[in-house]
C-alpha cells in the first residue's frame, strides 16, 4: 500500500493569505464560519482542524496593522464548540507556553479531549516579547535564550499533570459507594527553574491520555524540541526539495531520543488554487496574488525588510535605493515575520537585482518573492502533486490553508479528495475514533 | 429600568454541579456518575433546563479537586471528584441549545483577564449572545500551589472584613473592569472591510485599555471583536458585605443566600445601598436568591428522600444556601414571598440530577406560569435581553463621539 496522505485544514487567519475583499469572503469571527470549515474538513475525512493564535494585535510603525484580517476568537472556546458540530475531526489549538500556567493549560486540554471524545491537540508555541507581555500578568520577562527551555519544561509539566491520573481511578459504584479507587488520584509535584507546583490535578485522565503535541518553528532548537517531544511538526517548507531536506533532517533527529521514524509526522502548511484546467488555475492564482497584495500591503511588506518608513514610495514604481535599517526595534510587532530576515541588506540587494532583471514594480516584486501558492492546477494535477510529495519523502501530508473564509476548502474536498482516494492514499472512512488514531500514532502506554 | 414582562415576574436560573448538590446525589437511581466527564451528560442537562425556559444555567468550577472542606483538599473516595473546565463545557453545549444563558464559573484570582475576556467573548459568539460568567475568588491554598504563581494569603476564617479578604475582592473588581474594558476595546463597527483603502478595520475604533492596577496591567485591545451582547453577563455569589460590594460595583447579577424573606430584604437593601455608593443606582443589578431544592410532587416524599440521601452520605446535608424540601407548588409560594422582599430571581441548586432539575422544569415552571410569574416562551434572543438588561454602550465609542461632538 502506498504511504497515506494526512490532510488537515488551517482556518485562514490574520495575514495577507486570507483574502477578505473577495465577494465570497464571509465572517472571520462568527461561529458559522468555523463550523463550515470544520464540517467541510470532516466531510473530506481530514485528520484535523488547526487554529493559530496571536495574543496581541499586530502593529506596524506603532499603529495597529489594518490591511489584513484583524481579530480572532479564543482557541479553546471555538474548539470546544466545534466538538459539538463534528464527530471525528481532530481539534488542534495553538497555545502559548509563555503567557499561561501549566495547571490551567493541562486542565483545558484534558477538558477539550473529554468533551471531544479524544480529539484534542496542542500546537506548542513560545513567545518572549515584551510587546505581547503587556497584555498579561507576567509581562514579557522571558529572555530569548530561555524560551525553548521554558516551553520544554512547561510541556513536561503539562504531561505530568495529564499522567497524574492513570485512567482507572473512577469506579462510581452506586452500590458500594466507592466513587474513587484511589484517595491520592491526581497527585503531582514538579519543581524546576521555571515552575514549582504541587497538589492534585482535578481533571481525570482524558480519552487520549495526553493531547497530541504539535511544534511549529524552524530553528535548530525548534527542530530538536520537535524530535524530543512532539507528535507532529508544522512547517513552512512547501517546495519538494526544501521539504525533502527538512523531512530528512527532522526524522534523522528522532533516533537520538529513542523514537521511531513514524512517531513524528511532518506536515507543512500549503496554499492551493484549483481550476478546471491548469491554465485556468494559473490565471486564478495570479488574480488571488493580486488580491492578497494590494499596493499598500506590498509597501508594508517591504517596510518589514527595510525596517523603515517607505510610505513616500509608489508601490507601482521601482524599489527603494536606500538601504534597510538593521536591528531593533522592528517596525512590525506581534508577527513572526518581524525577525525573519537574517541579513536585510543582502536580501534587499537580491530583490533589487531581481526587480531590475524582470522589470518589476514594488508590488510585482513582493508578489514574486512572497506567498506563491504551493499547489496550483486542476484537481488531477493537485492530487498527483500532493501524492508525489508524500511518496517522495517531502512530507507526511499537508495542512491546507484556504484563502477564503468559509468556502475556500469546499472545492478541494469535492474534487481533490476523491482523486486521492482513487489513488489509494486517502481514507474512505474514519477507521479510528481519536486524533491519535487518524495520525497513525502508536498508542500511549497508560501512565505508570 | 426596563419593565419586566409582569410586575412580579421572576427570573430562574439553575446551578449545575456534578451529579447534583447533595454529596450522595451520584448514588441515586437516575444519576449518571460515570458520565460526568462526557459532553452528552451536560448537553442533556442544559437542554432540559432550556425546555423549562430558564434564564440561565451556571456551571460550577475551580482549580482544585472538589472537597468537603472548602479550605483544604480531602482524600474522600465516596464523593464525586474531578471535573471539566466550565467555559469549555458551556462552549460545547452552546451550538446545541438556542435560548438559554450559559454562565460558567471563572476563578479570577489565578486566571488572566486577557484570556478570559476573549474566551467569554467567544462563548458569546458561539452561543449568539447567551454568554455570562460567574466570577469567583480563590482562597484555597491548594489552588495557589497548583498554579504556583504566588503565595496564598493567610486568612482568618472568622473575619470576612479582613484586609486580605478585601484584597481578593478588590482584585476581582479589577479583573472585571479589565474584562469589560477589553470587551469594549473594539467598537461594534470597527470592522469596515473598505476595499477602496484596503483597510479591514478602522483602527480609530480599536482602543487600548491601558489598565494598570495593583495586581496586573493590561494594554489591549482585545484580539477578539466586541461580542454580540456588547458585554456578556457578569455574576457573582455573595455571602457578606465585601462580596456584596463586589456585586454592587461590578456585577449584573448577584447570587445571595438568605435564610428567609426578611433576611432577603436586608441583603437586597445592603446591595442597593452599595450600588448607590458605587454610582450605579441607575443600573439594573439583579439579586437572585440561591436555594438548594429537593422536590417531589408529594412533600413527604421529598422530605423522605432528603433523609435517605443524608443516610447514604452519612451526615446531615449542610449548605451555605437554604435547603428547600417540598413540592413545586410550595416552592412557588416561597419564591413569591421572597420576590416580594426584593429578589428579582432565583438560582436553584438541584440536590440531585436529573430528578430535581426535571421537577423545576416540569413542575415548578408550569406552576409559576399558571400564576403569571414566568415566561411562556423565550422573549429575547440574548441573555441580557432575557434579564431586561440593555446592551451596554461602548465606553470608548461614547468617549470618541463626545470628543468629536465637542470639537
Amino acid at each position: 500500500m502506498p504511504k497515506q496522505v494526512h490532510l488537515a485544514v488551517h482556518f485562514p487567519g490574520v495575514n495577507n493569505t486570507t483574502v477578505w475583499s473577495d465577494p465570497e469572503a464571509g465572517s472571520q469571527i462568527e461561529f458559522s464560519s468555523f463550523a463550515h470549515v470544520a464540517r467541510t474538513a470532516e466531510r473530506g475525512l481530514f485528520d484535523f482542524f488547526f487554529l493559530a493564535e496571536g495574543l496581541r494585535l499586530r502593529e506596524h510603525k506603532g499603529q495597529i496593522h489594518d490591511l489584513d484580517v484583524v481579530g480572532r476568537p479564543d482557541t479553546f472556546t471555538v474548539l470546544a464548540a466545534l466538538a459539538a458540530v463534528t464527530d471525528r475531526l481532530g481539534l488542534t489549538g495553538t497555545i502559548n507556553s509563555t503567557f499561561n500556567e501549566p495547571y490551567e493549560v493541562a486542565r483545558q486540554f484534558a477538558s477539550l479531549d473529554h468533551l471531544s471524545a479524544g480529539r484534542a491537540a496542542w500546537n506548542v508555541v513560545t513567545s518572549w516579547d515584551a510587546f505581547t507581555g503587556e497584555n498579561f500578568r507576567r509581562g514579557g520577562f522571558l529572555a530569548q535564550d530561555q524560551r525553548y527551555e521554558r516551553a520544554r519544561t512547561f510541556l513536561q509539566t503539562v504531561m505530568e499533570l495529564a499522567d497524574s491520573w492513570r485512567g482507572d481511578e473512577i469506579v462510581a459504584d452506586k452500590e458500594t459507594g466507592v466513587f474513587l479507587r484511589d484517595p491520592q488520584a491526581g497527585r503531582f509535584a514538579h519543581t524546576d527553574a521555571h515552575f514549582d507546583v504541587a497538589g492534585r490535578f482535578d481533571v481525570p485522565r482524558s480519552p487520549q491520555g495526553r493531547p497530541v503535541v504539535f511544534q511549529a518553528g524552524d530553528s535548530d532548537e525548534g527542530r530538536e524540541f520537535a524530535a524530543s517531544s512532539a507528535d507532529a511538526i508544522f512547517t513552512r517548507h512547501g517546495t519538494r526539495e526544501a521539504g525533502q531536506a527538512f523531512y530528512a533532517d527532522v526524522k534523522g533527529r528522532l533516533a537520538r531520543y529513542g523514537r521511531e521514524r513514524d512517531s513524528l509526522l511532518v506536515l507543512p502548511a500549503a496554499t492551493f488554487v484549483l481550476g478546471d484546467t491548469d491554465a485556468e488555475a494559473a490565471e486564478l492564482a495570479h488574480h488571488v496574488r493580486l488580491q492578497q497584495t494590494s499596493g499598500a500591503t506590498a509597501l508594508q511588506w517591504l517596510e518589514q525588510l527595510w525596517n523603515r518608513d517607505l510610505s513616500a514610495y509608489d508601490p507601482d514604481g521601482p524599489l527603494p535605493e536606500i538601504d534597510p535599517v538593521v536591528g531593533e526595534p522592528t517596525v512590525a510587532q506581534g508577527r513572526a515575520s518581524a525577525r525573519m530576515f537574517t541579513d536585510p541588506v543582502a536580501t534587499a540587494n537580491e530583490w533589487r537585482a531581481l526587480a531590475e532583471a524582470k522589470k518589476l514594480s514594488i508590488r510585482e516584486l513582493v508578489i514574486e518573492v512572497t506567498g506563491r501558492q504551493n499547489f496550483v492546477g486542476s484537481a488531477a494535477t493537485i492530487a498527483a502533486t500532493i501524492d508525489d510529495f508524500v511518496q517522495a519523502g517531502a512530507s507526511d501530508g499537508f495542512i491546507l490553508v484556504p484563502h477564503i473564509v468559509p468556502g475556500g476548502l469546499d472545492r478541494f474536498v469535492d474534487e481533490v479528495v476523491p482523486l486521492l482516494q482513487e489513488r489509494g492514499v486517502h481514507r474512505t472512512e474514519y477507521e479510528g475514533e481519536t486524533l491519535r488514531d487518524h495520525l497513525g500514532l502508536p498508542p500511549l502506554r497508560t501512565a505508570p | 429600568m426596563p419593565e419586566p414582562l409582569h410586575p412580579a415576574h421572576v427570573h430562574l436560573a439553575v446551578a449545575l454541579d456534578g451529579a447534583g448538590w447533595h454529596p450522595a446525589a451520584w448514588r441515586e437511581p437516575d444519576a449518571r456518575p460515570a458520565d460526568l466527564l462526557t459532553a452528552g451528560y451536560w448537553v442533556d442537562l442544559v437542554q432540559e433546563a432550556e425546555r423549562g425556559l430558564l434564564d440561565l444555567v451556571t456551571l460550577e468550577d475551580g482549580l482544585s479537586l472538589q472537597s468537603d472542606d472548602p479550605w483544604t483538599p480531602d482524600e474522600r473516595t465516596d464523593r464525586v471528584r474531578g471535573r471539566l473546565d466550565a467555559v469549555q463545557v458551556a462552549a460545547r453545549v452552546a451550538p446545541v441549545t438556542r435560548g438559554i444563558g450559559l454562565v460558567p464559573t471563572a476563578v479570577v484570582t489565578h486566571t488572566e483577564p486577557f484570556h478570559l475576556s476573549k474566551a467569554l467573548a467567544t462563548l458569546d459568539y458561539v452561543s449568539t449572545g447567551r454568554a455570562g460568567v460567574r466570577v469567583k475568588v480563590s482562597s484555597n491554598p491548594a489552588e495557589y500551589r497548583h498554579v504556583g504563581r504566588r503565595e496564598a494569603p493567610v486568612l482568618d476564617r472568622g473575619d470576612l472584613q479582613a484586609q486580605q479578604v478585601r484584597d481578593l475582592f478588590d482584585e476581582a473588581a479589577d479583573w472585571v473592569e479589565v474584562v469589560r474594558r477589553l470587551w469594549d476595546s473594539w467598537e461594534d463597527d470597527a470592522e469596515i472591510r473598505d476595499a477602496a483603502t484596503g483597510r479591514f478595520v478602522d483602527r480609530e475604533r480599536l482602543h487600548r485599555v491601558d489598565f494598570a492596577g495593583r495586581w496586573f496591567s493590561v494594554k489591549g485591545p482585545s484580539i477578539t471583536p466586541r461580542p454580540p451582547q456588547g458585554q456578556p453577563l457578569v455574576t457573582a455569589l455573595a455571602h457578606a458585605t465585601v462580596p456584596y460590594e463586589l456585586v454592587a460595583r461590578s456585577a449584573d447579577v448577584g447570587f445571595v443566600t438568605p435564610r428567609d424573606a426578611a433576611d432577603a430584604a436586608g441583603i437586597v437593601g445592603e446591595i442597593r445601598a452599595a450600588q448607590q455608593a458605587a454610582g450605579r443606582a441607575g443600573e439594573t443589578v439583579h439579586v437572585f436568591g440561591d436555594l438548594v431544592v429537593v422536590l417531589d410532587d408529594d412533600p413527604a416524599a421529598a422530605a423522605a428522600r432528603l433523609r435517605r440521601l443524608d443516610d447514604v452520605a452519612g451526615a446531615e446535608y449542610r449548605s451555605d444556601a437554604r435547603v428547600f424540601t417540598g413540592s413545586a407548588a410550595q416552592l412557588a409560594d416561597l419564591l413569591t414571598e421572597w420576590a416580594a422582599a426584593g429578589l428579582t430571581g432565583f438560582r436553584l441548586r438541584p440536590a440531585t440530577l436529573p430528578h430535581d432539575l426535571v421537577q423545576v422544569t416540569g413542575r415548578l415552571v408550569p406552576e409559576l406560569q399558571r400564576r403569571g410569574l414566568f415566561r411562556t416562551a423565550y422573549e429575547a434572543g440574548s441573555l441580557r435581553g432575557l434579564l431586561g438588561l440593555p446592551r451596554p454602550a461602548n465606553r470608548y465609542a461614547t468617549a470618541r463621539n463626545d470628543a468629536a461632538g465637542a470639537a
